[in-house]
C-alpha cells in the first residue's frame, strides 16, 4: 500500500511539475504567450514521463538479467536453457494459455485456474475460521489460555508436513489440497484477528456499553470494523502463504493444477516449461496480494487513521 | 432542594495483586434536575471514576448511585457520557456516529424519518451540520469534541457527563466551546455533571463547583455554589466580584489546602 501511496504522490509532482518546464522555456522566447503550448501536450509528456519513471528500470533490469543468462547459458552442455531457447521451445505455452488438448494437456490458465479454484476454496473457509476462532480468543481471556498454546505450536508446523495426514483422512487429493491450504493461512488470519479484537480500545467498549448494544449488534458495528485493519493484514498474509503452499501440494497430489504442471514438466526435462510456469505463477501470486490490499484498502478507508 | 440525581457514600476500592486501594470514600451529592455541576480536583483524585459510577461503567465497592430513585447499575443512555478523547468511531461519518446513538435509543419510539431528522437537530445543536459527511480524521479535535457531544445529545439524556470534554483543545476553540455548552445547557436545561481541572472553566459553567480532596480515599471536600445570573458572558465576568471571589476559593481549596502531592 505504501508502494501505491509514494507512486501517486510521485505522480502529482510529476504532473505539476511537467508543464513548468515548458512554460518557462516559453517565455524566454515569446513573452507575451507564454500558455503557447496545448495544454493535451504537456498531459501527453507528463504521462509519458510517468510511465518512463515507471516502467523504463525494471524493463531496463530485466533485459539486463535476460541477456547475461543468455550469455551465461549459451554455451553447448549447459544445463539450463537460455531465454531465446525457451522462446522457441515453449512458444505454444506462451501464445496460447488457452489450448485443451484433454487429460493433462492443457494451456497454463487451465492449470493455473485448477490450482486458483483449489485456494479460493481452502482460503475461504480459512478466513471464515480464522476470523470466527480470532474473535473467540481475542474476545475470551479463557478461550485464549485454552487454544493460544495449541495454535502456537500448530501455526509453526510446516503446510506439506500436514499433507500424509489428511491424505489419510480425506482419502482423496482434492480434499487434501484444500485442507493443506486452509491449514496454511488460517494461522495468520486467527492471529490477526485476535491481536485486533484485543487491540479495540477501551472506549469504543465503553461507548457500546453507554449505546447499550446487544452481542451481535457491538460484533457488527463495533468489533469487525475497529479489528478489520488487523485481519486484512492477516488475510493478505494468508493469501500469500496459501498460493505458497498450493504448489508444493499440487506436486504431491497430480492431476490439473499448476503445482503438477511443473512437475511434470521436470520428469519430461521440459525445463523451458517450468521456467514458464514460474513465470506465470509469480504474476498470478502478485495480482491475489493486489487483489486482497485492494479490498481491503476500500473496506478500510477512514479506519487506518486515528 | 428536589433530589434528581443522589451519590450516598459511594465508596470505591481497587483490588489487584491482592494490594487494595481506595480512591473513593463516602462521597455523598445531590443534584437537583437542570442543575450544572463540575468537580474538580488534583489528577488522581478519582474524578474519573467518580464520574464512571454514575455513568455506570464501573460498580460501586459500597454506597449506591440513585437517578429518578432508581439504582444505578449498568452503563445506559440515559446517562449519556462525552469522553474525555471524543471517542468517536473513526469508520462511520460524524452523521453515521449520531444516527447510531439515536437509531439505538429511539429506534422503537420514531421512524427513520424521525431518527434522521433528530440526528441532523443534534448535530445543528452544536453547529456541526455542515460536517456530516466527514469522517473523525477529517476534522479538528474541537470538532470532534462537538460530534461527540452531539451524539451524547442525542440519547436524551437524562444526566450528561463530560470528562474533561474540552482538556485536549486549544484556548480559543475551548473557549468557543464552552460558550456553546452554555447555549444547549440554556436551551435543553439538562443537568449536567462536568469533570474538569480548569478554574476557570468551572466558575463560568456551573451551578455548583464539587471540589475533591486528594487521594487515596478522596472525598469531596467542599461544595462552592456559584451565584453568578445566567447569561453569562466571559468577558464582562473576568472583573466581575463575586466570579473572582468564586475564582479565589476554588484556588485556595486546590492550591493552600490540599495540594498536590506527587505519588505519596
Amino acid at each position: 500500500m505504501h508502494i501505491g501511496m509514494s507512486a501517486t504522490a510521485r505522480k502529482l509532482v510529476q504532473t505539476e511539475a511537467a508543464p513548468a518546464g515548458p512554460a518557462s522555456s516559453a517565455a524566454a522566447t515569446v513573452v507575451a504567450f507564454p500558455a503557447a503550448r496545448p495544454p493535451v501536450l504537456a498531459k501527453l509528456r507528463a504521462l509519458f514521463g510517468f510511465v518512463a519513471e515507471r516502467f523504463v528500470p525494471p524493463v531496463i533490469v530485466l533485459l539486463a538479467i535476460g541477456a547475461v543468462w543468455q550469455l551465461a547459458c549459451s554455451h553447448p552442455g549447459s544445463s539450463l536453457p537460455p531465454p531465446s531457447q525457451i522462446i522457441t521451445g515453449s512458444w505454444q505455452l506462451i501464445a496460447d494459455p488457452f489450448y485443451d488438448h484433454g487429460g493433462l494437456d492443457k494451456g497454463l490458465f487451465w492449470h493455473i485456474l485448477a490450482s486458483l479454484k483449489r485456494v479460493a476454496i481452502g482460503y475461504a473457509i480459512a478466513a471464515v475460521i480464522g476470523v470466527a476462532l480470532g474473535t473467540l480468543i481475542g474476545q475470551s481471556q479463557l478461550a485464549m489460555r485454552g487454544l493460544d498454546p495449541i495454535f502456537q505450536v500448530l501455526r509453526t508446523v510446516p503446510p506439506l508436513a500436514w499433507l500424509p495426514l489428511s491424505l489419510a483422512a480425506f482419502r482423496d487429493g482434492q480434499p487434501s489440497a484444500v485442507f493443506v491450504i486452509f491449514i496454511t493461512s488460517v494461522w495468520p488470519i486467527l492471529i490477526n484477528t485476535a491481536v485486533g479484537i484485543r487491540n479495540i480500545p477501551e472506549d469504543y467498549r465503553n461507548v457500546a456499553r453507554v449505546l447499550r448494544l446487544n452481542p451481535l449488534e457491538y460484533f457488527g458495528k463495533i468489533m469487525l470494523p475497529a479489528a478489520s485493519p488487523y485481519i486484512f493484514s492477516g488475510l493478505r498474509i494468508g493469501i500469500g502463504l496459501s498460493w505458497l503452499a498450493i504448489v508444493a501440494a499440487e506436486m504431491l497430489i497430480g492431476g490439473v493444477g499448476i503445482g503438477f504442471f511443473i512437475w511434470d514438466a521436470w520428469n519430461s526435462s521440459l525445463i523451458g516449461d517450468i521456467i514458464v510456469a514460474l513465470v506465470y505463477v509469480g504474476i498470478v501470486g502478485f495480482c491475489l496480494d493486489r487483489l486482497v490490499a485492494g479490498i481491503a484498502k476500500i473496506i478500510t478507508r477512514g479506519t487506518a487513521s486515528s | 432542594m428536589q433530589k434528581y440525581l443522589s451519590l450516598s457514600l459511594v465508596c470505591k476500592t481497587f483490588t489487584r495483586d491482592a494490594v487494595t486501594t481506595e480512591v473513593l470514600r463516602d462521597v455523598t451529592l445531590d443534584v437537583a434536575q437542570g442543575e450544572y455541576i463540575s468537580i474538580i480536583g488534583h489528577s488522581g483524585c478519582g474524578k474519573s471514576t467518580l464520574l464512571n459510577i454514575i455513568a455506570g461503567l464501573t460498580e460501586v465497592s459500597s454506597g449506591a448511585v440513585l437517578l429518578e430513585n432508581r439504582e444505578v447499575t449498568e452503563p445506559g443512555p440515559d446517562r449519556a457520557v462525552v469522553f474525555q478523547n471524543h471517542s468517536l468511531l473513526p469508520w462511520l461519518t460524524a452523521y453515521d456516529n449520531v444516527r447510531l446513538a439515536v437509531d439505538k435509543v429511539f429506534g422503537a419510539s420514531k421512524s427513520a424519518a424521525e431518527r434522521h431528522e433528530w440526528t441532523m437537530f443534534s448535530l445543528e445543536l452544536v453547529h456541526m451540520g455542515h460536517a456530516r459527511d466527514k469522517r473523525p480524521a477529517e476534522i479538528s479535535g474541537g470538532m470532534k469534541q462537538r460530534i461527540g457531544l452531539a451524539r451524547a445529545l442525542a440519547m436524551e439524556p437524562k444526566v450528561l457527563l463530560l470528562d474533561e470534554p474540552f482538556g485536549a483543545l486549544d484556548a480559543l476553540t475551548r473557549a468557543h466551546l464552552q460558550d456553546q455548552v452554555m447555549a444547549i445547557h440554556a436551551r435543553l436545561n439538562n443537568t449536567v455533571i462536568m469533570i474538569t481541572h480548569d478554574v476557570d472553566e468551572a466558575v463560568l459553567l456551573s451551578d455548583r463547583i464539587v471540589m475533591m480532596t486528594n487521594g487515596p480515599a478522596a472525598t469531596i471536600g467542599e461544595i462552592l455554589p456559584v451565584p453568578l445570573a445566567r447569561p453569562r458572558r466571559r468577558v464582562e465576568l473576568a472583573t466581575d466580584r463575586a466570579y473572582l471571589n468564586c475564582r479565589a476559593a476554588v484556588l485556595r481549596f486546590l492550591y493552600e489546602r490540599n495540594r498536590f502531592v506527587e505519588a505519596a
